[in-house]
């Protein structure tokens, strides 16, 4: 299987689905000419045309809302956000918009738009520029989060997320865009809700998403070489969420962990430490550990920017406290 | 001062319309007063609860403009919006049905007076977030374009919109792009209970198009003709592909802002002027005088209307409530 980065995986995905169907267009700010500002819609401008490779100016509120009522009119826009933290400008679209419509209009309206935001910390770029706020969608019904972790996922996540009809808010870590993996080649599809067991282990549960999957991976590299035997289990999707395989995983070990890049106050984590105490309470032999960013807004040097993010150190320690 | 306005009489277009299509126009102005007043006091009752904002004395825009599209022109709309969602064709039986909350409801008892939607005659919605329902518009405009459609996006808003960031990057994004969008201001004097110019440091609303280079004109909101015009012509230019229009239909809401506002921030007197403008007695005027229409004709219609009204009081309240069951469908699509 050919190896290529997490930023041609989507890229890939893209120029395949845009060729499957015609309904398909993408905008956002810097999408065309300039290639997309992490690259990810590079190339597509010079195959596909400004009808359907839209650069938009800088309204995040409008762009997003237009891909709402153009969801609406029969077409199915993906929506890029510069990253994720311009997105807030755009918050009264998706949340009392895109994700009221198809309920609060008794099932009669359909909004299946693909809104992609780049999001995270790690390349100090300060407090502005360092959320990952998959916590504010997760929040919300009627929205799909989607947040893949690997190049595979990535490309079959995002056609998946073409080819139903909800909301998707699609979180790419911005640190994972150059990170390297076996991705099929054309008609690749991954079901949203369907967690994915990466390493399997006895003593100990690992649940994370997004970058952090490869924190936790090597954190569970380094508890084996202490004699503990750690699985690890990415979500992909945290609307759906699929907690059945947590609590599988949670029945072997008796102990999890969630890591994740969010906030620890709120964040995904909260959620799914909750719902293992009321799904798994019986299997658990230690209360379920957070590792989670600092509450605090991210400050830009790089020492401290590092101490306040989850790290593999973080991991070992947490795993040290309840094995 | 907030009554010091321009003043555009169509001297002509009632001389150019047929006598059918004026007496629609009557008659759906007719229905949506009649429909307003019974929704009043259904409130009252106590059948209608929640958030309730009535459109009497501001029919004039949503007739005008309506008659001005096509069947499959998109339509959307704020939380004030039964008047447009039955102008644009819907049952008023569904409608009254959706007031009370019923599965028999325009939008299945989940949305009430605010969520009004019918994708069947492209009544796109009521949105209850002001300035919310631009974008959308603007995304339906986009459409249409994409599409080589000939439709046209008519979004209505009201003056309190106008100081949104939704309006001005509506109004450039669909220049910008040339989309076929019709935007109409209905400037009713007061956003809840602030006025315009307490508001906006532009009371002349429709000014407001010239730094978006779209065409912006300021019609009477309480004359269905001036309305009628304007949008016809607006909606000429968005199907040539000349892009979007700002119209201000200057008008009055002889109610409240909402059913549970005392309306202590104006004036009678200023009441009872814009009540001598009411827009269904200007036109009923102006058939007798101008087109010999009868005055038994006008009544008849006046009476057909009130038993449509009240026959959809019955169906509303004779409905089903939506069953608990089904509390939690259609979050996502099944």
């Amino acid at each position: 299987m050919p190896q290529i980065t997490y930023r041609e995986a989507l890229n890939q995905a893209l120029r395949e689905e845009l060729d499957r169907d015609e309904r398909i267009f993408i905008m956002g700010e810097e999408v065309g000419y300039f290639g997309g500002a992490f690259k990810v819609t590079d190339g597509l401008l010079a195959v596909y045309g400004e009808k359907r490779v839209r650069d938009t100016p800088i309204s995040e509120l409008t762009f997003v809302g237009a891909g709402i009522g153009a969801a609406m009119g029969g077409l199915r826009p993906i929506v890029e956000l510069m990253t994720v933290n311009f997105g807030l400008l755009a918050m009264d679209q998706i949340v009392n918009n895109a994700a009221k419509i198809h309920y609060m209009f008794g099932g009669k309206a359909k909004v299946p738009l693909v809104i992609r935001a780049p999001q995270g910390a790690g390349h100090q770029l300060g407090a502005q520029h360092s959320q990952s706020l998959e916590a504010y969608f997760m929040h919300c019904p009627g929205l799909r989060v989607v947040i893949p972790a690997t190049p595979a996922d990535a490309k079959g996540l995002l056609k998946t997320a073409l080819r139903q009809e909800d909301p998707v808010i699609f979180l790419e870590h911005e640190s994972l865009y150059p990170v390297k993996g076996e991705v099929p080649d054309g008609e690749h599809l991954v079901p949203f809700g369907k967690a994915s067991v990466l390493r399997e282990g006895k003593d100990l549960t690992l649940v994370s998403y997004s970058k952090c999957v490869y924190d936790t991976l090597a954190a569970a590299h380094e508890l084996e070489n202490m004699g503990i035997d750690a699985e690890v289990i990415d979500l992909r999707t945290l609307n759906p969420l699929d907690l059945d395989t947590v609590v599988e995983s949670v029945k072997k070990t008796g102990k999890a962990i969630v890591v994740y890049e969010g906030w620890r106050t709120g964040g995904a984590g909260a959620e799914i430490a909750a719902q293992l105490y009321e799904r798994a309470f019986d299997h658990l032999d230690a209360p379920v550990e957070r590792v989670a960013t600092m509450d605090i807004p991210m400050p830009y040097n790089a020492r401290l920017e590092r101490a306040a993010l989850p790290s593999p150190a973080h991991i070992i320690s947490a795993a040290e406290r309840i094995v | 001062m907030a009554l010091e306005r321009d003043k555009h009489v169509a001297q002509h277009a009632l001389l150019t319309l047929d006598e059918a299509q004026l007496l629609a126009m009557y008659r759906k102005m007719s229905l949506i007063r009649r429909f307003e007043e019974k929704t009043a006091e259904m409130y009252t009752r106590g059948k209608i609860t929640g958030f309730c904002h009535l459109y009497a004395g501001e029919e004039a825009v949503a007739v005008g403009a309506i008659e001005a599209l096509y069947d499959k022109d998109y339509v959307v709309s704020t939380y004030r919006e039964h008047g447009h969602c039955l102008a644009k064709g819907a049952d008023p039986r569904a409608v009254m049905a959706e007031l009370f909350g019923k599965a028999t409801g325009i939008s299945h008892g989940r949305g009430g007076s605010m969520h009004l939607f019918d994708p069947d005659i492209r009544f796109m919605g009521g949105y209850a977030i002001v300035g919310g329902g631009l974008p959308l518009a603007v995304g339906l405009g986009l459409s249409i374009a994409y599409k080589e459609e000939p439709e046209v996006a008519c979004c209505f808003f009201g003056d309190g919109a106008l100081p949104q960031g939704a309006f001005h990057e509506s109004l450039n994004l669909a220049s910008l792009w040339k989309l076929p969008v019709i935007f109409i201001c209905e400037n009713n004097f007061y956003g809840m209970g602030t006025l315009v110019q307490n508001a906006i440091c532009q009371e002349e609303l429709y000014r407001f198009a010239e730094p978006y280079k779209m065409p912006g004109v300021r019609v009477d909101g309480m004359d269905v003709l001036d309305v009628y015009r304007a949008v016809t012509e607006a909606a000429a230019r968005a199907r040539e592909g000349d892009g979007p229009s700002l119209i201000e239909a200057v008008t009055y809401r002889f109610r409240g802002h909402s059913m549970s506002d005392p309306v202590e921030y104006r004036s009678k007197r200023e009441e009872r002027i814009w009540q001598e403008r009411d827009p269904i007695k200007n036109l009923r005027r102006r058939l007798l005088a101008e087109r010999r229409v009868s005055e038994a004709r006008l009544d008849q219609i006046d009476a057909e209307v009130g038993a449509v009204i009240d026959d959809a009081v019955k169906f509303a309240d004779e409905s089903p409530e939506p069953p608990l069951e089904e509390l939690a469908r259609n979050v996502y699509v099944e």
